[in-house]
């Protein structure tokens, strides 16, 4: 192996070892939401016209493990490598700042998308689901998923405990990805809250990710998928940059 | 600071706590970055040229670090690809050999003792076959048994000829291992010469007696000629002895005195 597969490889096997919690615990998250949100709201909201209220919700169910779980996978880590003291070994290897972005990006995106097709497994399980373009439903998946597994290494390389990390998760990613429209069609919202939405990146990607169900969304999905691809890139330069610095990483 | 380490040499960085030791080996490891100044191993700038200069290097971290998710053998496999190294199995289990570990490989790290994860930690070193190896305080809360093993085998590399930088606490190991020691104290070289220089520029004897009262004196002779006379002299003073010793200068006397702790 080389020495980006093998630090992915780690990550992956890292991830996998832990299976249960990795991906039983989202999915587990997932059909509560389901059950609760999609019972209790069933026939108050429509958010298309003829689309019952839990088959809305489950795209942007899935969308929202995918971009939780990419997050939690690069920054829980990294973080605990840092603590640990373990990171020393790839800091000593000759990986460059590149390659070991590279591979936790490539780790993150993988588990963002196995958990997020395992919800969307079982939510269809429950839901009939039209497909209605594929491959924008995966290219705001991937997109999604390296933007969030990018913020990761961010949260982790600045952070120097746990709980900071967490604080990153609770206060900046789970707002944004609760108020993303997830729940809800922002054309439900207040003119106000509606501007407000368009301001969130996380609403241009559950957005764009629920086109490719139901070939409606509420911005252009191609406009959608510039913005996200714009902050993906803006991002990752920054988390390449910092990486490069050695910012808390190399003293 | 300047200073070089020729191929092949067992060398040894002594000083304090707080000397810069570790931040000297984590300046030549790429884990720091010095303010001015540059490292290179075997001629590869540790900056510039970093993936040459940190393949010939492997270091065993003073800090009992571990993985907790992966084995042995995973641990050792997945330190082989950081360095981008395929198929090294037949090294990874004479590493192992050679440190006792193969009765563990299939062991999670987390169930190792202290000892064992130290000799992972020195397995880990030397996956890529590093020309020059530096062991940062590596038998730290190591059992007698297993730093005798350890010696034995980090001997056996410098004879095949790779150069190795130890730094200790222990003098007794510099003195019997290192071929030649510089000396640290706040971040600045107080004496670097070989070990039997540096022991034979503080030449005389060392009387070391302890009293009645249980106090310890220590009392620097040029010779044995001057033993009756220290002696007479305690007695005149109405001293005692309980326990007394004659010895040549050790390292740690070298070492008190040259970093200006000695009594």
């Amino acid at each position: 192996m080389n020495r980006f597969t093998t630090l992915c490889y780690k990550e992956l096997l890292r991830f996998f070892k832990v299976g249960f919690q990795t991906v039983g615990a989202p999915v587990l998250t997932t059909l509560l939401y389901l059950v609760i949100f999609g019972n209790a709201l069933e026939g108050r909201l429509e958010a298309y016209p003829g689309l019952r209220y839990s088959a809305f919700l489950v795209p942007g169910l899935v969308m929202m493990s995918v971009l939780q779980n990419a997050f939690a996978n690069s920054s829980s880590s990294l973080i605990q490598s840092k603590i640990t003291g373990n990171i020393v070994f790839v800091l000593l290897s000759p990986i460059s700042y590149g390659e070991f972005f590279a591979a936790y990006i490539t780790a993150s995106i993988v588990r963002g998308l196995v958990v997020g097709l395992c919800v969307l497994a079982v939510g269809a399980a429950f839901v009939s689901l039209p497909v209605h373009a594929p491959w924008w439903a995966l290219a705001f998946g991937l997109l999604g998923a390296a933007l969030l597994g990018s913020l990761g290494l961010v949260a982790a390389v600045v952070s120097d405990k746990i709980d900071q990390v967490a604080a990153f998760q609770n206060f900046v990613i789970l707002p944004l990805t609760f108020l993303s429209g997830v729940f809800y069609s922002i054309h439900a919202l207040p003119p106000f809250w509606q501007r407000l939405s368009h301001a969130n990146p996380f609403f241009y990607m559950v957005d764009g990710f629920r086109y490719g169900f139901f070939g409606a969304s509420d911005f252009p999905p191609a406009a959608s998928l510039a913005i996200v691809f714009a902050s993906v890139l803006a991002v990752s330069s920054a988390t390449l940059l910092l990486l490069r610095s050695g910012y808390k990483l190399r003293h | 600071m300047s200073l070089e380490v020729e191929e092949g040499e067992f060398f040894g960085l002594l000083g304090p706590n707080g000397a810069g030791k570790t931040t000297l080996i984590n300046v030549i490891a790429g884990l720091a970055r010095a303010d001015a100044g540059s490292a290179r191993v075997m001629g590869a700038d540790v900056r510039s040229e970093y993936r040459r200069a940190r393949r010939m290097l492997g270091v065993v971290p003073q800090e009992l670090v571990f993985d907790p998710f992966f084995t042995v053998r995973e641990t050792l496999r997945l330190q082989s690809g950081y360095y981008g190294l395929r198929h090294n199995d037949a090294w990874i289990d004479e590493v192992m050999h050679h440190l006792d570990l193969t009765g563990k490989a299939d062991a999670n790290m987390r169930s190792l003792s202290g000892g064992m994860k130290r000799r992972v930690l020195v397995a880990q070193a030397l996956v890529h076959k590093p020309p020059v190896i530096v062991l940062d305080e590596p038998t730290a809360g190591v059992d007698v048994e297993l730093r005798q093993g350890l010696w034995q085998f980090v001997r056996r590399m410098n004879a095949d000829g790779h150069s190795i930088v130890l730094t200790t606490h222990y003098l007794e190991e510099a003195e019997t291992h290192c071929g030649r020691i510089a000396m640290l104290k706040e971040g600045r070289i107080v004496a670097l010469d070989t070990t039997r220089n540096l022991l034979g520029s503080f030449s005389g004897l060392e009387l070391r007696v302890v009293t009645e009262e249980g106090g310890e004196q220590r009392l620097r002779l040029a010779s044995y000629l001057e033993l009756e006379q220290a002696l007479a002299r305690l007695r005149r003073a109405g001293v005692t002895i309980r326990e007394m010793e004659v010895h040549p200068p050790d390292l740690e006397e070298v070492f008190l005195r040259l970093t200006g702790r000695a009594s």
